[in-house]
C-alpha cells in the first residue's frame, strides 16, 4: 500500500512540475465548449437544453486526450519494465497510475465543468446533480482511458485508434451520467442513475487493472 | 480443443471440410430465400417491405454471434496461448463487421419506408452501431501492430474488454432510448410471428450461419498460409 | 543459491534469436555475456528477469525466496534510464527505494559520487550522470541478482572504478551478477557465455 501510494504521488508530481496536465486539459475542453455555441448558434433556450450534454461530451474528450500520458513515458524510459519487478503485481501499478490520472486531471475536470456551464447558458439547478454525476463518473473514464492507453502505448501514432476503442466503451457513462444529472428529473431516476453508474465504476475498476495490465506486458515482451 | 489446435491438422480437416459447408450453405439460402420471397405473406401493415427482415434480422444475429466467437477464440488464446485461436478470433473479425455493416445498412433501408428517415435512432440500431465501432477497433489494432506476436496479445485484451462491454452498452442504450424515444416507433413483433413468416427466418438464420462458417474456414485458412510465408522469409532472411 | 537456466530458445517477431542455451551460477559469480548484435544479450536479461516469456526451457533460482519471482529478486539495468527529469536526483531514487522497498538514498548516491548533486532536477544531467544515476539504483535495494545490459556505456574511467567497486561489494556479499558488455569489467569473469549468430 505503501508503495502504491509512492507511485500515486511521484505521478501527481510529476504531472503537477511538467506542466500539460490538468491545464493543458482544460485548455482543451475550454475550446470544446466554446465550438458549440459556434457550432450551431447563439440560441440561449437550445443551448440550455443540451448543456448538460455538452460539457459530457466535452469532458469525454478531454479525459480520453490526456491519457496517453498515463504510460507512454514510463514505457519509453524503461520505467515500467522496473516496476513488473517490484514487489506489488503489475495490475497494482497499473490502477495507481490510472487512480493518479483521475486525481491529477479527471477529478479536477469533473469539478471544473458545472461551474463553467455558465458559458452554455447551464441552469443553476443543475449545476449540483451535474458535478455528483460528473465526479463519480469520472472515475470510470479515467479507468477506461488507462486500457486505452496501454492497448496503444507503444504506438508512435495511437491518438486517433485510442479514440475509437474507448469512446464505445465510454457510452454507456454518458448514457447513465446524463441521465443522472438532468435538474427536473424525478428523485427515483436520478438516484438510479447514479447507482448504476456507481456499478459501471465498479466494473471498471476490476477490469480496468487486468486489461492494462495485460496489454502492457505484451508491449513489454 | 488440443485435437483441432494443430495447424496441419487443422487445415486437413478444414480441406475435408468445406465444400460440404459451401454445399450446406447454397441448398439453406436456397431454401429461406425461397420462404422469404416467394411463400411468406407481405406483412399487413407494412407490405412487401417487410422481406428487408430476412436479409437484416440474421445479420443482427450473426453481428452478435461472431463477434462472441472472437470473445471466447481470445479467451481460449489468452488461457491456452494457442496462436491458432487468434488466427480464428483476427479473421472472424472481418466477417463479423461485414454481418454488422449489412444489419446497418438493411435496417437503414427498412427504416426509410417504416420512419420515413434513412436513419433513426432507435435502440437496436444504435447498439448495433457501437458494436460495428468494437469491430472497427478490433481490426484498427491488428494493422497497427506490426509485431503478429504483440498484436495478437493485445487483440485478446481488446476483444474481451469489447465483450464485456456489449450487453452494458445494450442495457443502457435501451434505458436511453425509453428516456427519449416517443412509443410510436414501430417494434418488430417478438414472439407473435407467425410461422409462415418464422420458418424462412429461422432458415435464413441457420444460412448466415454456415456462410460464416465457410467464410471463417477459407479465411483462417488464408491466415495460416500468410503466416508460412512469412516465417519461411524470415528463415531465408536469416540464412543469408 | 543458484541460478539455474536450462535449454532456453527465445523468439522474437517469429526468428529464433537464439536456441537451447543454458547456463548456472553460483554465488559470488560474475557472468560475462558476449555476442555480435542481434545475438540476443539483451533478450536473454529480459528473459531472466521475467520480462520477455521463453519458447522452452525455464529458468530457475534455487534457495530463493518461495514467494518471489526471479524479477522481483533481481536488479535490471537496461539501456533506456529510468529516470524522470522533473524529479531532482534524490527524489528519483527516494522513489525506487518506496516502490522497490528499503535502502539508504545517501549511500547509493555517495557510491556513484552523486551526492553533490542530490537536490538538482534530473533533466540538467550529463548523458553520463543519467547513467550514474539509474546505476544507483542497483545499490539501493539490495537484490541477489544483477542483470547488466551495457552498464558501462557512458562512464568515465572514474565512475567505471565505481561500478567495478560496487560489483565487486555484490559478488562478495554472495550476490550473482550477469553482465552483457565487450569491455573489460575490471575483475576476471567467472564466465562467459557465447551467444552465436542467429541459427
Amino acid at each position: 500500500m505503501k508503495l502504491i501510494l509512492a507511485l500515486i504521488r511521484r505521478d501527481l508530481t510529476l504531472g503537477m512540475r511538467q506542466g500539460g496536465g490538468v491545464g493543458t486539459a482544460l485548455g482543451f475542453f475550454l475550446t470544446v465548449v466554446v465550438l458549440l455555441p459556434i457550432g450551431i448558434g447563439p440560441d440561449q433556450a437550445l443551448l440550455a437544453r443540451i448543456a448538460p450534454g455538452a460539457l459530457w461530451i466535452s469532458l469525454l474528450l478531454s479525459v480520453l486526450l490526456s491519457a496517453d500520458r498515463i504510460f507512454q513515458q514510463d514505457y519509453e524510459d524503461g520505467s515500467l519494465d522496473i516496476m513488473t519487478m517490484g514487489p506489488v503485481p503489475f495490475e497494482m501499478v497499473a490502477l495507481a497510475k490510472a487512480v493518479a490520472h483521475w486525481l491529477s486531471t479527471s477529478l479536477p475536470l469533473a469539478v471544473a465543468a458545472p461551474l463553467l456551464g455558465f458559458l452554455v447558458n447551464l441552469e443553476p439547478a443543475a449545476i449540483l446533480p451535474l458535478a455528483v454525476a460528473m465526479v463519480l463518473g469520472s472515475i470510470a473514464l479515467s479507468l477506461i482511458a488507462a486500457i486505452g492507453a496501454a492497448v496503444t502505448v507503444g504506438l508512435r501514432r495511437g491518438g486517433l485508434l485510442v479514440s475509437i476503442l474507448v469512446l464505445p466503451l465510454y457510452v454507456p457513462v454518458l448514457i447513465f451520467g446524463l441521465s443522472a444529472s438532468q435538474p427536473g428529473a424525478a428523485p427515483g431516476l436520478t438516484a438510479a442513475s447514479l447507482l448504476i453508474l456507481g456499478a459501471i465504476t465498479l466494473v471498471s475498476l476490476v477490469v480496468s487493472p487486468l486489461a492494462s495490465a495485460a496489454a502492457l506486458r505484451s508491449y513489454l515482451t | 480443443m488440443q485435437f483441432l489446435a494443430n495447424p496441419t491438422r487443422f487445415l486437413k480437416i478444414a480441406n475435408a471440410v468445406l465444400p460440404y459447408v459451401w454445399a450446406i450453405t447454397i441448398v439453406l439460402f436456397a431454401i429461406g430465400l425461397y420462404g422469404a420471397l416467394v411463400t411468406a405473406p407481405p406483412d399487413y401493415q407494412q407490405g412487401e417491405t417487410v422481406r428487408i427482415m430476412y436479409v437484416h434480422v440474421p445479420a443482427a444475429w450473426m453481428a452478435l454471434f461472431v463477434y462472441t466467437v472472437m470473445a471466447l477464440a481470445s479467451a481460449a488464446a489468452l488461457i491456452f496461448r494457442h496462436p491458432l485461436a487468434d488466427v480464428a478470433a483476427k479473421t472472424a473479425a472481418p466477417i463479423g463487421a461485414v454481418f454488422c455493416f449489412l444489419a446497418l445498412a438493411t435496417g437503414s433501408l427498412w427504416g426509410k419506408p417504416m420512419w420515413g428517415a434513412w436513419w433513426v435512432w432507435d435502440a437496436r440500431l444504435t447498439s448495433m452501431f457501437v458494436l460495428m465501432l468494437l469491430y472497427i477497433g478490433y481490426m484498427a489494432i491488428w494493422a497497427a501492430i506490426e509485431e503478429p506476436h504483440r498484436a495478437a496479445m493485445v487483440a485478446r485484451v481488446v476483444a474481451l474488454v469489447g465483450f464485456i462491454n456489449i450487453p452494458i452498452v445494450k442495457f443502457s442504450v435501451d434505458w436511453w432510448n425509453s428516456l427519449h424515444q416517443p412509443a410510436s416507433v414501430f417494434r418488430m413483433g417478438g414472439p407473435t410471428i407467425a410461422w409462415p413468416m418464422l420458418w424462412p427466418l429461422l432458415v435464413m438464420g441457420l444460412a448466415y450461419t454456415f456462410l460464416f462458417l465457410a467464410l471463417h474456414l477459407t479465411s483462417m485458412r488464408a491466415e495460416i498460409a500468410a503466416r508460412k510465408i512469412r516465417q519461411i522469409q524470415i528463415a531465408e532472411i536469416g540464412e543469408r | 543459491m543458484e541460478l539455474n537456466a536450462k535449454d532456453l530458445t527465445c523468439e522474437r517477431g517469429g526468428r529464433i534469436v537464439f536456441r537451447d542455451v543454458s547456463l548456472a551460477l553460483a554465488p559470488g559469480q560474475l557472468m560475462q555475456l558476449t555476442g555480435p548484435n542481434g545475438s540476443g544479450k539483451s533478450s536473454l536479461l529480459r528473459l531472466i528477469a521475467g520480462l520477455n516469456e521463453a519458447q522452452t526451457g525455464s529458468v530457475q533460482l534455487t534457495g530463493g525466496s518461495e514467494d518471489l519471482t526471479i524479477g522481483q529478486q533481481a536488479h535490471y539495468v537496461a539501456h533506456q534510464e529510468p529516470v524522470k527529469s522533473a524529479l531532482t536526483v534524490e527524489e528519483n531514487l527516494a522513489f525506487w527505494r518506496d516502490f522497490l522497498g528499503g535502502g539508504d538514498v545517501d549511500e547509493a548516491l555517495d557510491a556513484f559520487d552523486l551526492s553533490r548533486l542530490a537536490s538538482y532536477p534530473a533533466g540538467l544531467l550529463s548523458a553520463g550522470q543519467k547513467r550514474r544515476l539509474a546505476l544507483a539504483r542497483i545499490v539501493l535495494v539490495p537484490r541477489v541478482l544483477w542483470l547488466l545490459d551495457e552498464p558501462t556505456v557512458g562512464l568515465d574511467t572514474a565512475s567505471l572504478e565505481r561500478l567495478v567497486r560496487v560489483m565487486a561489494t555484490q559478488l562478495d556479499g554472495g550476490g550473482m551478477i550477469i553482465a552483457a558488455t565487450h569491455v573489460p569489467l575490471g575483475r576476471e569473469p567467472d564466465q562467459r557465455l557465447e551467444l552465436g549468430r542467429a541459427p
